[in-house]
């Protein structure tokens, strides 16, 4: 990739007109434009103006939501990461199950199951711990925390933390193979002369593998979060005030179909947009210092 | 003599599916002594050196290093701390890219060694010093030539305090000019009594340097001789005939 990017660059002036017509990214530009049009009617069009004020709120949502499922998305996915390269069979069978299973169901299927099957059977489990711990004198110092779970209720959970429950459940399993294959690019001689050394096979991930690997997969990481972002969206049917639910919400209170969508999905691109530029030029960073 | 034996390598076979690549090896390495292995390609000499640290595990036999049996059940034997005890060279330095050369060479001593950042720093200048890069110590491998990056490999192995040295081909990946340098700093190395399995093709190396010669073909020891046998009067017709071959 720096090689075609070095030769672009050196590509002698004297190019003639067509070829270099073709060569202008016009995508990009009618893209600004079509976003130079669409803040001209925001600050034009009363219609726009509404909308936009009503749904940025829920710019704020997607991006909160987005960044928390994301993080721990990471985390999940780099458990199950170092899982699918571990030579111990039941961890690698655990997080072999994990990233197999997630990956084959929708990830609609898995928000709407995290929030109306797994959260309720998560309440009840803990109810019915708090039941056991209230009867069981021996657990009476812990009378109080055993009274709050029983005490707990499916209310209680809100819907955004549910949402947020989903949503890194099934990126995690992505993740984890993102970091797979981030470990499995490092070279065996790193392990091996780390090892050679007296590092442990833990030491071994943290200091040497790890440092080397992130980096590398840093690139598709900031792509995926990228999609997270656009399937954040799909939370809307729990009715989390994310940008997509407020979108309905702003179709139902003004009838504007036209003006709340075209802005719902500017405001999305803008984001989406703007990440994908990061990601760039993080890329073309490293193929520099490759 | 039995006493001063540091490696003790009895009837190890090492087969990777098919492929023989140890059959019936039985070697000593003694305290001090500088053991040179040679052989074609594909011989085995990797695998040997590898199942002395246990990178690799044999299939049957037993590997005593230092006391300790390595090719015992895994739970029962600390590999970890016979690898502190066991440097290891390899063919492609194998340098941490993403720590400096300093890093390279105290990470092990802080992480496995336990000393403090000081202290392994001062060790690590002291070894830089030593294989000749003192002024190379913030730099990243990758700006460092092969046969630099071979020098801060044995720095690094060498700040673990190690009692046994193991080479596998130390030069066999670099430009004829920087064989020297490489060769250079093992032979004082060598003249400082460090015990050493160099497994190289530098025959000026072993007359310089090696106590014993082993020869390893098709996984098993066609002979052991002192330089001075092996070059002018070795034993056995393969000997003989691998020995023309590279030196003519
Ligand atoms: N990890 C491995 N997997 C499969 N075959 C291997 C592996 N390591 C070595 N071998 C085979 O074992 C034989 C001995 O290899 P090696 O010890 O590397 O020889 P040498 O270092 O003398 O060239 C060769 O035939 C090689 O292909
Ligand atoms: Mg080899």
């Amino acid at each position: 990739m720096a090689i075609t990017s070095e030769m672009e660059r050196h590509q002698p002036k004297l190019v003639p007109w067509g070829e270099k017509l073709s060569q202008v990214p016009w995508w990009a530009l009618i893209i600004l434009l079509m976003g130079v049009l669409i803040v001209y009617s925001v600050f034009t069009s009363a219609t726009y103006q509404d909308a936009f004020l009503f749904l940025i709120a829920g710019v704020r949502v997607t991006i909160t939501v987005s960044l928390i499922s994301f993080g721990l998305a990471l985390i999940l996915g780099l458990i199950a990461g170092l899982g699918r390269v571990s030579k111990n069979v039941i961890y690698y069978t655990l997080a072999s199950l994990y990233v197999e299973i997630v990956r084959g169901i929708p990830l609609l299927v898995l928000i709407i199951y995290f929030a109306f099957v797994v959260t309720p059977l998560a309440i009840q489990t803990l109810n019915s711990l708090g039941t056991v711990l209230l009867q069981d004198p021996a657990f009476g110092f812990l009378r109080g925390l055993a009274r709050s779970l029983t005490d707990l209720n499916i209310q209680d959970v809100d819907m955004t933390i549910r949402a947020i429950a989903g949503l890194a459940f099934g990126y995690g399993a992505f993740e984890a193979e993102v970091f797979r294959a981030g470990i499995e690019s490092i070279e065996r001689g790193q392990m091996e002369a780390a090892r050679s050394l007296g590092m442990s096979y833990f030491q071994a991930m943290r200091y040497i593998i790890l440092p080397q690997a992130i980096r590398r997969v840093l690139p598709p990481l900031g792509n995926d979060f990228i999609a997270m972002l656009k399937d954040s969206s799909l939370i809307s049917v729990l009715a989390v005030r994310e940008l997509t639910h407020l979108g309905k919400l702003n179709r139902a209170r003004t009838f504007r179909t036209f003006e709340t969508w075209n802005t719902v999905a500017f405001l999305y691109l803008s984001m989406t947009l703007l990440l994908s530029l990061g990601v760039k030029m993080l890329e073309r960073r490293m193929a520099v210092e490759e | 003599m039995r006493n001063d034996v540091i490696i003790e390598i009895e009837h190890v076979y090492k087969s990777f599916g098919r492929v023989r690549a140890l059959v019936d090896v039985s070697l000593n390495v003694y305290r001090g002594e500088v053991l040179f292995i040679f052989g074609p390609s594909g011989g085995g000499k990797s695998t040997l050196l590898r199942c002395i640290n246990r990178l690799e595990k044999v299939d049957r036999g037993r590997i005593v290093v230092d006391g300790v049996c390595v090719t015992e059940h895994p739970k029962k034997v600390d590999i970890d701390k016979v690898r502190m005890e066991v440097g290891m060279v390899f063919q492609l330095f194998n340098l941490f890219p993403h720590l400096t050369a300093l890093q390279n060479i105290t990470l092990a001593q802080e992480k496995v060694r336990k000393r403090s950042k000081e202290e392994a720093e001062e060790i690590a200048y002291r070894l830089l010093e030593r294989v000749g890069l003192p002024e190379k110590a913030d730099v990243y491998p990758d700006q460092l030539s092969g046969g630099q990056k071979q020098r801060v490999a044995i720095a690094r192995a060498l700040a673990m305090n190690p009692k046994i040295m193991l080479f596998d081909e130390p030069t066999s990946a670099l430009d004829p000019e920087m064989i020297r340098e490489v060769l250079d700093v093992m032979l004082d190395l060598a003249k400082e009594g460090m015990t050493m399995v160099v497994v190289s093709h530098e025959m000026g190396f072993a007359k310089a340097a090696a106590d014993r010669m082993v020869f390893l073909e098709g996984g098993r020891v066609v002979e052991v001789a002192t330089p001075e046998e092996l070059f002018t009067n070795p034993k056995e017709e393969r000997t003989k005939r691998f020995l023309s071959q590279i030196l003519h």
